[in-house]
Formats: structure tokens, sequence, C-alpha cells
């Protein structure tokens, strides 16, 4: 059954709160202010009791997938447990009712709590000075961007070209557009990294910088990255990580030994803030001394036993969100990072990359593999073999939906075909692993003994396949536009 | 440590099951030289119970006075309704809907969410979030000046200086040449507004009420787009809705909105969500996510991800933007807020504020030396020219555990006055002002 729209519930004259009365002299509307700056009329909001919003709420909270429910492999998003005591501390109202504009004095708490988790990160990530700011990663690849640029600038030189491989996340490109680049694409090599010749080719004298994912979306270690830096250094351009993938590195390398000038991280993957079905997340920018007096402001500092806010890097990029970020996002990050502890963080590094080698080695002889290479946290398969018996990436990824398990990330990274992009993370047990394995295996198998089953997939979902052509095409995206 | 699901036996089982002798066999195409041998300098790992205690302690040494705050963030109430709600693992623990199948939930809220915002705002089309409302600002620019093909964007002086601040850094790297319009008695001066339009200018950004508190022209604003080829962005405050005549009855092009007011927590700034909407005319170079109707192979009702052709993920640099995660949990918030308080709800909410708000000005300004800094109406927040340093005033205040407002500057404050603020509250701001003022 459809489970109708809060509109298609509503009834004339129903309640679902109660304001709290006027306590002082009600005037006339008019008298306070002229009808002329008045709505013509209410807007047609719904009116539902308490009740049956709550019935509402709950019955489409139960249609969508969860990491509470069950398994999320999904290659690059990091799906990790979110544990519950972030949540139940961020909720302190001593966090959650701080104006962003009260005084700095009764602020103390958060600013201690933001400066301790920037050296945190910058312990973890080998940088020197980060900001907070950044509301996802595609605004911290924004950010950091726009720090390359201007320290291109503050040694008079224009820099337009970035350079992307195009195993790269599609936020790389579309970020260094934003920021005023042009971007180049580089080929990767026959083992998935960058292909260095095809790099060198593209060294002209007005590329800004590189954008890296190490390890790749591949899964794969750039072990070049030393042969990189110094082809970046011999024209002094930069070298930018998307840190989407660190939850492979901890404890096992650091972004800024490994040459980066500058990072972002997404705390809503590596630092398990939850994703709140599409966001809100918070991208971190940590950089070297090289990028260090660009950040945004305000950076929190600390003196002696007091910390405020510093608003006065004078070469600074500005700002790129209202106020400081994400804050109860910096809370649940930072709870986190106080679980785990300092040796905590090595193990889940190895525990995500003995999860997704355990599902790797299980599947690569039913799956072909992207590329044959030692794969960290996550891996590609390809499903081309599958294709041609019949079954694309698309149909077995929408049969796993049928075993209650999310399918991986399908079709990217683009330079695999019918890719299928896997990041168990570490927070999956053995079981579960085997049962994915166990689950791909019989996908496969039913490809050539009942093949109809698989395309029409997915049987047991709340509803089947449905027609994205034809929502594109009789676009209905707000139910009163179409009333009217 | 907390959070593996393995044992070390689970482990070692696993790394025999791969075919390697140890763990080291997995990363060696990792170089030694770059290898991280220490240990992190970050504390020992803790208990839960440990990490309350310093969490505690943390939120213990923040301050929550009666709060006049405002200036884009305010102390509105929550109802208990939308704890309950986002507090389900199904929410908050769901990714971005890229299978629609399991996430018909998140997509029907989406799709809510967006006739909600269009329905309170008179817009045609609002998109699923963005991240708060100075990015949003940016990114509506950025949309303005591709459709109008015209550099030139003028921008009220009465803009929240936060955005316009977020909007500086997003337009660095582009042609577009922001020109700033003059105030005059507290709102936009339609006069030089008027002398500034030419040819060249594609886009006017007005604030109404404006972060001063104050309501502009918008009715005289709304003529100078003259022709569709100049667009107007309207940055509104959702609660005014409640009341106030909106920018689809303005004619505006683009409304965008700090979502903050409907429902979330103050949270020191973040997270928010950007409320981003637009004309049917633009809904094909509106950024961000869109859910939209569709059916399932059976006939069924269902709803999809549409028009992704403008997004990152296909479209990589051509993109419209290269937003992807946006601010969904927020929007959920939003969408919860404007279903229970409903038509009526919205209404009272916004009375209460504008009732409250003249009550408190009223009083203040029978004060010797206090003033409105304009003659023109305002709805929940104003600014106030004082005979003392702000300072001053907010200093006392903070010693009464009071929050006053912002400043603007030596002799100027912001006070915004939501329903949460009582008249006992309002009282003991009026004799704080008193005695500070006339001792």
């Amino acid at each position: 059954m459809d489970i109708k729209l809060i509109f298609e519930i509503s009834r004339e004259g129903r309640k679902g709160h109660v304001l709290p009365k006027l306590d002082i002299k009600q005037k006339s509307i008019n008298e306070l202010i002229s009808t002329t700056y008045l709505r013509n009329s209410s807007a047609d909001l719904p009116q539902v009791p308490e009740n049956e919003i709550m019935r509402h709420y709950v019955n489409l909270s139960v249609l969508n997938h969860n990491v509470d429910k069950s398994f999320y492999p999904l290659g690059s998003c990091t799906m990790k447990y979110n544990p519950k005591i972030n949540e139940q501390l961020s909720a302190l109202s001593g966090f959650t009712q701080l104006h962003p504009g009260q005084p700095e004095e009764t602020s103390q708490g958060a600013l201690q709590l933001m400066y301790e988790l920037q050296q945190s990160l910058l312990e973890i990530t080998g940088f020197s000075a980060i900001t907070l700011q950044p509301s996802a990663g595609a605004q911290g690849e924004l950010v950091g961007l726009l720090l390359v640029k201007k320290y291109h600038e503050s040694k008079n030189r224009k820099r337009t070209i970035i350079l992307v491989p195009d195993s790269a996340h599609g936020t790389n490109p579309a970020s260094a557009r934003l920021a005023g680049f042009t971007i180049r694409t580089i080929p990767s090599g026959l083992d998935g990294t960058v292909d260095l010749i095809k790099l060198k080719e593209s060294l002209t004298e007005d590329v800004a910088g590189i954008m890296l994912t190490n390890p790749s979306t591949l899964g794969i270690f750039e072990h070049q990255i030393a042969e990189i830096r110094e082809m970046m250094d011999s024209i002094d351009a930069l070298m930018y990580m998307d840190g989407a993938n660190m939850n492979a590195l901890f404890g096992i390398v650091r972004p800024g030994d490994m040459g980066f000038d500058v990072i972002h991280l997404n705390l809503h993957k590596s630092f398990s803030t939850p994703h709140g079905g599409g966001g809100p997340g918070s991208g971190p920018v940590a950089v070297n001394n090289k990028l260090k007096s660009f950040l945004p402001v305000p950076i929190v500092t600390k003196t002696g036993d007091n910390y405020s806010l510093d608003y006065s890097l004078n070469e600074t990029i500005g700002k790129v969100s209202g106020y400081f970020g994400n804050f109860a996002l910096m809370v649940r990050a930072y709870v986190y990072i106080r679980m785990i502890g300092k040796d905590g963080f090595r193990k889940i590094a190895e525990h995500s990359i003995v999860n997704a080698n355990y599902i790797k080695s299980g599947l690569k002889d039913t799956y072909e593999l992207g590329f044959d290479s030692n794969t960290m946290h996550e891996f590609v398969l390809s499903a081309e073999k599958q294709k041609m018996r019949g079954a694309k990436a698309l149909d077995i990824a929408k049969r796993l939906l049928d075993f209650g398990i999310h399918p991986p990330t399908v079709y990217f990274p683009l330079i695999v075909k019918e890719a299928m992009m896997i990041e168990p993370t570490e927070t999956e047990s053995k079981e579960m692993l085997d049962r994915f394995i166990e689950v791909m295996k019989e996908i496969d198998t039913d490809i050539d003994k009942n093949l109809q089953k698989i395309l029409d997939a997915p049987h047991t979902t709340p509803v089947g396949r449905l027609d994205e052509v034809g929502a594109a095409r009789n676009l209905d995206i707000n139910y009163f536009l179409k009333k009217s | 440590m907390a959070y593996l699901s393995n044992s070390e036996l689970d482990f070692n089982e696993m790394l025999s099951a791969i075919g390697v002798n140890n763990f080291n066999e997995l990363i060696k195409n990792i170089p030694e030289k770059i290898r991280f041998n220490d240990s992190f300098d970050i504390p020992e790992a803790e208990s839960e119970f440990g990490v309350s205690k310093i969490f505690g302690k943390l939120a213990e040494k923040n301050e929550n006075y009666v709060s006049f705050l405002g200036g884009g963030v305010y102390d509105h109430y929550s109802p208990a309704i939308i704890n309950a709600i986002i507090s389900r693992s199904e929410f908050y623990t769901s990714y971005t809907p890229y299978q629609p199948e399991v996430s018909q939930g998140n997509l029907q809220l989406m799709y809510e969410f967006q006739s909600l915002v269009s329905e309170l705002t008179q817009m045609d089309v609002t998109n699923a979030s963005m991240y708060e409302a100075g990015s949003a600002l940016a990114e509506a620019i950025l949309l303005s000046v591709s459709y109008s093909k015209r550099k030139k964007v003028l921008i009220s002086a009465q803009v929240n200086p936060n955005y316009k601040r977020v909007v500086e850094t997003y337009i660095e790297n582009t042609e577009i040449d922001l020109v700033e319009i003059p105030k005059k008695n507290g709102i936009t001066d339609v006069d030089i507004l008027n002398d500034l339009i030419d040819e060249s200018v594609g886009t006017i950004v007005i604030q109404h009420p404006n972060y001063f508190g104050f309501l502009e022209s918008m009715e005289n604003i709304a003529k100078l787009r003259e022709d569709k080829k100049r667009l107007l962005i309207q940055i509104y405050d959702p609660i005014s809705l409640g009341l106030l005549k909106t920018p689809g009855e303005f004619g505006a092009d683009i409304a965008i909105a700090e979502g903050q007011s409907l429902g979330i927590p103050q949270n020191f700034g973040g997270p928010f969500v950007g409320l981003f909407s637009t004309t049917q005319q633009l809904v094909r170079m509106i950024p961000g996510r869109l859910s939209g109707v569709t059916k399932d192979v059976n006939g069924k009702r269902g709803f999809v991800l549409t028009l992704q052709t403008r997004e990152q993920h296909i479209r990589r640099e051509k993109a419209t933007s290269n937003i992807c995660t946006n601010s969904g949990l927020m929007a959920l918030i939003a969408g919860i807020y404007l279903a229970t308080l409903g038509k009526t709800g919205i209404k009272e909410v916004a009375e209460l504020c504008l009732q409250k708000a003249h009550y408190l000005a009223e009083a203040l300004t029978g004060i010797e030396g206090v003033k409105l800094v304009s003659s023109l109406p305002y709805f929940k927040e104003f600014t106030l020219e004082l005979p003392i340093e702000t300072d001053i005033l907010m200093n006392r205040a903070r010693e009464n555990k009071i929050f006053a407002g912002l400043k603007i500057d030596q002799n100027k404050i912001l006070i915004a006055v939501t329903e949460k603020r009582t008249k006992e509250e309002m009282d003991n701001l009026i004799k704080l002002f008193k005695t500070v003022i006339l001792q």
C-alpha cells in the first residue's frame, strides 16, 4: 500500500502542536504592521494531529535501508557504524543551545572542543594547520582548491590547470571548475595507479596542482607518490588529497608525511558521524605551512587556558559558511576520537583493509577484478562476465536488495566496466562478510538458472524498479504545483 | 577497543583465508620511507563512561542564558516530536538515496519537504536542501549570473554580513562584479538602486526582513527587474512567512533562507539547512538534489532522485554545482516542523514573535536616548541606537544571565525576540536597560 503524503492525510481544523499563549497585551496586527506587508492567503500547510504525524514518519522510516539495519558496503562512502554515545553527547544542551554570536567567554567549552579536535586531526593527518568550517567533502574540496589558487597568486603567477585522475570522485572536477580552474584528466596506468609518463606529458607551466585520492577509488595505494611529489616540485605545483578514503590509512601513513600539501577529511565517513540520509556532513581541510596563512577564518586558537576565534589571517580566502561549520558533527567526531584513542586508529585501518581483502578473495574467482593490484579498504569488481551472460551490474545490485543487503557503488569509478565498488568498513563481522560473499555467488549462479528473477529484481522491497526516465519527463517535484 | 566487529582471532583467520601470513603483506606496496611508525600524540582510548564525563564538563563550560540573540540564528522552540523522529536510525544512519527501492522513506520526505517549502514561499520548486544560507546564497548568485549572462550583481547593504562574506569567497575566481546598494533609513535605498541599474545588471539580491530587522520595499524593488533578463534573489526568514508577503508574491526568481528557525537547534552555528527555491523556469539549473514522483514497474507510486544530469556525479566539471552531501537530516527537521505547526501554527508562531518584538521595542524606545535606527516596520528583530556603549550594556546583561543581543557597532545592538521569550524575561531586559542607561 502506498503511504499517503502528509498533505493527503490533512483535514481542516486538526492541530499538531499547541503554542504558548501570548502573555502580553495583544494588539491588532494592522496596528503593528501595515496590511500591504502581509501575505494574501495562508500557506496551505498540513493540518494533522501529532499522533498521525508520528505514524506518518515512522511508517516512512521503515522503508529506508540503514546502517543500523544491515550491511551497507557502498564504496568510497565508508558506511561504518555510528556509535550511539556520539549522538547522546552531541545532544547535551550545553552544546545544542549555543548561539554562534554569543561572547567567547560564554562558549569556552565549545571552543576548547573545536581546538582539541583540530589538534587531533592534525596529528592523525600529519599537517600543521586546519579549518573545520566546510560543511561537506565537496565544500572542503572547494576550500582546498581556493587555497591552491591563492598560493600561486601570492607568488604572482597564473596557474589555471588542475590535474585530476580519471578514477577521481565526480565532485573533484566540479569543485575544481567552481574554484576557477580548468581540468586536465590523467589516465590510469595498467595497475590502476597514475600513469607517470602521461603525468609528465601533462605537466605544463600552467599546472597549479594535482588532486589525488590515495588510496584511489579503486582502493589501490598510489605507491609512486614520492615520484609524483618530485614531478610536482619541479614546477612548484601543489598536491591535494581527497580524504574520502582516510579510513585505510589511519596510523599506517599520514597524508602530510606522504608529501601532500592539503587534504579534506569527511567526518561523516572516517570519523563515524552519521550520514543523515544525505547529510549534513563536515569536511575539515588541513594544510602544511605553505598554505597556512590562506585558511578560512575564524580559526580556533589557544592562549594559556583561554580559547578564542581568530579572524586575523590577512591573506585568508574568506568564509565558506556563515559561522564555524557543522559544530554538532565536530562533537560527534571528537567523541569518536576519544573513544578510539591513540592506539585504536591503526586497528581501524587494519580491520577495514582485512575485511575488504577477505571479500575480495572470496569473490575474485566469481567476478572479475577491476584491476589485479593489492587493494586496501575497498576494491572494485567488474560484472562484465555476468553482463555477457545476461545480468548487468545494475541487475545484480537490484537483486542484492532482496537479500536485505545494500548494493555496492555501481558504475563507478568510470574506468572499470560494469563496476561494483565494495567497501565493507571495520565495523562488519566475518559472518556478515561471509553472508555477502555467499549471496553474491548465489546471484552469479542464478544468472544461468533463473535469469528473469534477477532482471525483475527487486521483489521484496517496498516498491519495484522505478521509472526514472518518466520522473524526469513528467516532472512532479512539488505537490502544490501539480495541484494548481 | 570499541567498534571493531572482529576479534584478533577472527582477524588472523581472515588473514589465512586471504592467503597471507601477516597483515603487512597486504600493505606491502606502501613504500617504507613514507610510513608512520610512531604512535599518535592523542589521549588513550576512553570508555563511554569516561568520555561522558569529559564531554559533560565541556558542555558545562558553556553558558545558556536568556537569549535575545538573532542575526540569522534564533532561539525558537523545537517540538518534542522532532527529536523523537530524527533519533530513529532509519533516518540518521541511512545514506543518500541512490537505491530508490530501499530509500522510499527518505525520498518521499524529500518530496514533502520540497512541497512544504514551496508552499510556504509560494515558489514553484525547492531543492532537497543546501548546507546553510550563506553558501545557498552564493550558489543562487552563480545560478542567476549563468542564467542572465550578465556579470553585475547588485547586493543590498542590509544583507547578513556573514552571507556576504561567503558570497565573496565563492565568486572570487569568477568575473562576477558584486556591487553594494547603500541603505537609507535602515533599508535598501531604492532610488540609488534605480540609478545603479543598467544593461549589465543581471541580479538583485535583497534580504527581507533585512539583517537589521526592518522590512524592505519589496514591491518597488521587484518592479526594477523590468524584463526577464534580470533576476531577483530574496533572502527571507521562514518564520516570517506565517504572516508576511512571500517571495513568490513579490515575483522573486530565487528565494533563499536559513532554515534553522524551523526547529533546528542553534548548535553553535551548524548544522543548519539552506532553503533554495526557484521559479519553474530555472528548475534545470537548480543546484543539488530533487526528489520526484514516478511509478514502479507495477504502477505503484514511488519517488526517485530526478534531473540528475545537472549533478556532479554525472556531469563532473559541467555540473551546475559541486554539491553532493547536503543537509538531509536538517531538511527532515524543517519538514517535520512545518507539518507539525501546520497551517494555523505557522501563523501563530509568527504573530507571537511579532507581538513580543513590538512589546519589547516599544518599552525600550521609551527609555531616553534609546531609539530604533529606522522608522520602518520590523518583524521579530530590530536594531536600536543606544546612548551608551553597546559593550557596557551587553556586559551588564551578561552578569544578569541575559544575552541582550548582537553588537552591531559601538552604540547599536540587534535584538531578536522569539515566541520563547516571556513577559518576565523581556521585563528583566527592560529593567536592565533602564538601570544601565539611567544610572
